[in-house]
Parts: structure tokens; C-alpha cells; sequence
């Protein structure tokens, strides 16, 4: 049955990787790392779990090597975060074009310069458009459950892509969360062992990952993206069938108090717990505040998040990464924006640039972010970047 | 990427774009971007062969009376076959003249 432990969500982490029986690891242990990898290599090197942790020079090696495992038809996990995530970005691409089921866990942190190992979203938004599936977790429980969910959903056969799970740096990677460990049947009896559709094997050669000249580029990148879109059902279907077995249903859209509310919170991740105090908090001086979080990233659920919010007059849109100069929205406001677009009757919108570089978001930042969107009246505004000093 | 991959639609890709049939490059057809072709005069050939062994695409094959012929499905019109025949007998002419 399981139990629940006080848990370091790092740790967590590796542990779901390993109920997960996990073949190969590849990964680069230096900072920006996580305990994640720290973990499965003691694991590994103590006989707990019987897989290949390999040491690589780099992050972009971690992630060639990743390729290659899972092109041999091996179970492969890896996890990075922030400049190490800049670094593996190029093979990224080549992985999800390759239709490689690689899992792995960012723990989001903002790029460099300056300086920054704490928390924003800069390295989740850099890996948007690499075609990977991504899913974003809230606390320290849902990055296990979305671990055995991404290895699930990855490997299906109607799916086969890779698949992200972002946490938030150092407020969920390092924090010791109450977490429900399941025991190894139970994940079993969730997640079946990996069959690769199609693999390196001597007695049936096949070349992966060919050169495309000019005349089948466009067909490629047509596929792959219909492969992402279509994994929706894939994903939405294997978090229903998680619920039924260990209790807890996910979707790809969260809503908190959203059904009367006049003013919605859009948020991805751990700020989204603030939210919903700050919404609480708002509550008991009378304004109607809701949060609506998002916790698939990719394919974007358009149709999801519109439904819950289409009767609020007002969204807050929290951005965590910069998008410089890129028009009057962050990334997630402009993507917010272009769903509401096409609606004939559609909330105003204000979007706001938040805990960059691991700055605090405290409830009161909230109130002040409603009180501006309440006060828009409908008019467009620029985005605006919250609690930064004159 | 089996066939002609000009003509493929993107549902017949092989997952991943991979090629599951290992030597269908000759498939693939690399000549339609010369400007020159190489003709043979068959009066001054002495079936010498160098132009088979120069060739760095496998254009030229064999006939039965033993003289090289072009398939032109894969000529770039390089050019090395004309200037490494020794006796002169292949031309470069101007496609489409």
C-alpha cells in the first residue's frame, strides 16, 4: 500500500524514478543539479536499483546519451535544470523529433546573467518549442505521481515523445514535503515495462535519425507536431486511470473557486498555492478571486483553460521568465491571450512578470496585482514587472 | 524514408523519420540538379573503365558490348569523367541545349 514519509522532494523524485525501474541514467552532476540524480546514482551504486547511472562530461552528453539509451529500447531518465538545461537544449530537439519516450525532471531556475542558481521559469520557457511533453507540478506529491505519469504516457504507443516535469528550483527540489511513497506493485500494476516500437537491433537495422533535405522537412515537423497534439487524449486518459488506482485524479487545467469568480489567477507551479491563499484572503474582504493553474505546459490546453475562466471579468496572468521586448505580454500571457482571441466574450487580461530569479511572491503582491486588474476596466495594458524597485 | 521522398506525405513517415529499409538511398534521385551532362562518343571509347572508376556517384555501368553507359538518375555532372578519360570521348553538354 505504500506510506507516506517527510521526504525531501529531490529525493522523492529519484525514488519514483526507480519504482519506475528505470534502465539507464545519464546526467551531469554539478551544479545547477538536484539531489535527483544524486540519489539514483547511491541507489544504483548500493544495489537498490538495477540500472546504468552514467557520468557524463556534460548536459549536452547527458542527453546524447539519453538518446542513445532509449534508441537501444532501455527505460532512460534524466534530470537537469537552469544553464544545464541551456546546454542539453540542442539534442532536446533531436530527441522529441525522434520520438524518444526519455523522462525527465527540470527543477526551474532562472538563466544566468547575473548569476541566478533560484527559482523562475526562464529554463521551462526556453524548452517550450522543443516538442517535448510538459507537465508542471505544484508540490512535492505531484512531481512523484507525474514521474510514473510521464513514463506512461511517453511510452504509449499512440504517444512515444519524451516528456518534461517541471518543479519549481529549491521551493519544491530542496523543501521536505509529506509525500505517499507507493510500493513497487502498485506502480507495477500502473505502469507496464517498456516495449519500444521500434529500436536498435542488429537483426533488424533500422538508421535513426537521418538527414531531411528540403522536400520532406516540412512533412517531419507536420508529423511531430500532430504526434504532440494528439498525445492530449494519451495523457488525459493515463491521469484518469492514475486516480482510480492511487486516489488522486489530476487534469491538465487546476481550478480553485473559479465557478463565481470575477477575477482569475492564471499561474503554473508552486506560486499557485499562494494563490489560492492570496484567494482566500481576498475572499474575506469580499472580492471574488479564483485560481486556475495550468499543469500541462505542452500540448497546451486551450480548450481546458478557457472554460473555467470564460466568465471571470478579470485574469491575472503570472509570468516567471522574461520575454524581452516580445510585444505587451510575458510567454504565458501572449499564450493566454491568443485563447481568448478567437472568443466573442472574453475576460480582460493583465499579465504580470513575477519571482524572477527566486524573489519572493507574497500574498500582499497578489492584492496588489487584483486590485490592478480589477481597476483595468477592461482597457489593454502592457504587462508590468510586480515588486520591482525605482 | 523509403521512397522517393519527394512524394511522401507526412503519414507515411516511419516514426521518428527513420529509414527501416537499410540501402534505399539508391532510391533517392540525386541527379536532377546538373547544368552539364557527360555524353560518351561509343566511335572514340576504348572501354578503358576510368570513368567507372572515377565516377563518385556509380553513374556508369557495364552494357553488354562492354562500353560504360550514364544513368543519369543520379549524374551531378561533375565533370570528373570528361577530364580523366584518356582518350577524350566524353563531352560536357549544357542541359537542356
Amino acid at each position: 500500500m505504500g506510506k507516506r514519509i517527510g521526504v525531501e522532494v529531490s529525493i522523492a523524485a529519484a525514488e519514483a524514478a526507480a519504482l519506475a525501474d528505470v534502465d539507464v541514467i545519464a546526467a551531469y552532476p554539478i551544479t545547477p543539479q538536484t539531489h535527483i540524480v544524486e540519489h539514483l546514482s547511491e541507489l544504483v551504486a548500493d544495489g537498490h536499483l538495477d540500472a546504468e547511472f552514467i557520468p557524463v562530461e556534460s548536459e549536452h552528453s547527458a542527453m546524447s546519451c539519453c538518446i542513445g539509451s532509449s534508441a537501444a529500447g532501455a527505460r532512460t531518465f534524466t534530470a537537469t535544470s537552469s544553464q544545464g538545461y541551456a546546454l542539453m537544449s540542442e539534442i532536446c530537439y533531436i530527441a522529441s523529433s525522434m520520438r524518444l519516450p526519455i523522462v525527465m525532471t527540470v527543477a526551474n531556475r532562472a538563466l544566468s546573467a547575473p548569476i541566478s542558481i533560484w527559482n523562475d521559469h526562464a529554463d521551462m520557457m526556453m524548452s517550450r518549442d522543443t516538442g517535448w511533453i510538459q507537465t508542471v507540478a505544484e508540490n512535492g506529491q505531484e512531481v512523484v505521481d507525474l514521474i510514473f505519469h510521464a513514463f506512461k504516457v511517453g511510452e504509449d504507443h499512440r504517444v512515444l515523445l519524451p516528456v518534461q516535469v517541471n518543479l519549481d528550483g529549491f521551493i519544491l527540489s530542496h523543501m521536505i514535503e509529506p509525500i505517499h511513497m507507493p510500493d513497487k506493485a502498485e506502480v507495477d500494476a500502473y505502469l507496464p515495462p517498456y516495449k519500444p516500437a521500434m529500436r536498435l537491433d542488429p537483426a533488424h537495422p533500422v538508421s535513426m535519425g537521418p538527414v531531411g533535405m528540403p522536400d520532406i522537412y516540412t512533412e517531419a515537423k507536420m508529423a511531430q507536431d500532430q504526434a504532440l497534439r494528439n498525445s492530449k487524449a494519451v495523457i488525459v486518459e493515463a491521469w484518469k486511470e492514475f486516480g482510480d488506482k492511487f486516489g488522486r485524479y489530476y487534469k491538465p487545467v487546476e481550478t480553485y473557486k473559479t465557478e463565481d469568480a470575477e477575477t482569475i489567477i492564471v499561474s503554473m507551479g508552486s506560486i499557485s498555492e499562494t494563490a489560492m491563499t492570496a484567494a482566500d484572503a481576498l475572499r474575506a474582504k469580499g472580492k471574488k478571486v479564483g485560481v486556475a493553474r495550468i499543469r500541462l505546459w505542452r500540448p497546451f490546453p486551450e480548450a481546458e483553460l478557457f472554460e473555467p475562466v470564460k466568465g471571470a471579468k478579470n485574469l491575472v496572468v503570472l509570468d516567471r521568465a522574461m520575454n524581452f521586448s516580445g510585444g505587451d505580454t510575458g510567454i504565458l500571457g501572449g499564450e493566454v491571450k491568443s485563447v481568448l482571441f478567437d472568443q466573442n466574450h472574453h475576460p480582460s487580461l493583465r499579465n504580470f512578470f513575477v519571482g524572477l530569479g527566486g524573489r519572493d511572491i507574497t500574498v500582499q503582491n497578489f492584492e496588489e496585482m487584483v486590485e490592478k486588474a480589477s481597476a483595468n476596466g477592461g482597457k489593454p495594458v502592457p504587462y508590468e514587472i510586480i515588486n520591482v524597485r525605482d | 524514408m523509403a521512397k522517393e521522398t519527394g512524394i511522401m506525405s507526412w503519414k507515411e513517415l516511419e516514426l521518428g523519420n527513420s529509414i527501416t529499409r537499410p540501402g534505399n538511398a539508391g532510391e533517392l534521385k540525386t541527379g536532377d540538379w546538373r547544368s552539364m551532362r557527360p555524353v560518351t562518343d561509343y566511335e572514340k571509347c576504348t572501354k578503358c573503365g576510368q570513368c567507372y572508376i572515377f565516377c563518385p556517384d556509380m553513374v556508369y555501368k557495364k552494357n553488354a558490348e562492354g562500353y560504360y553507359e550514364q544513368n543519369y538518375y543520379y549524374c551531378k555532372g561533375c565533370g570528373i569523367c570528361a577530364h580523366e578519360c584518356p582518350v577524350s570521348c566524353i563531352a560536357m553538354v549544357q542541359e537542356g541545349d
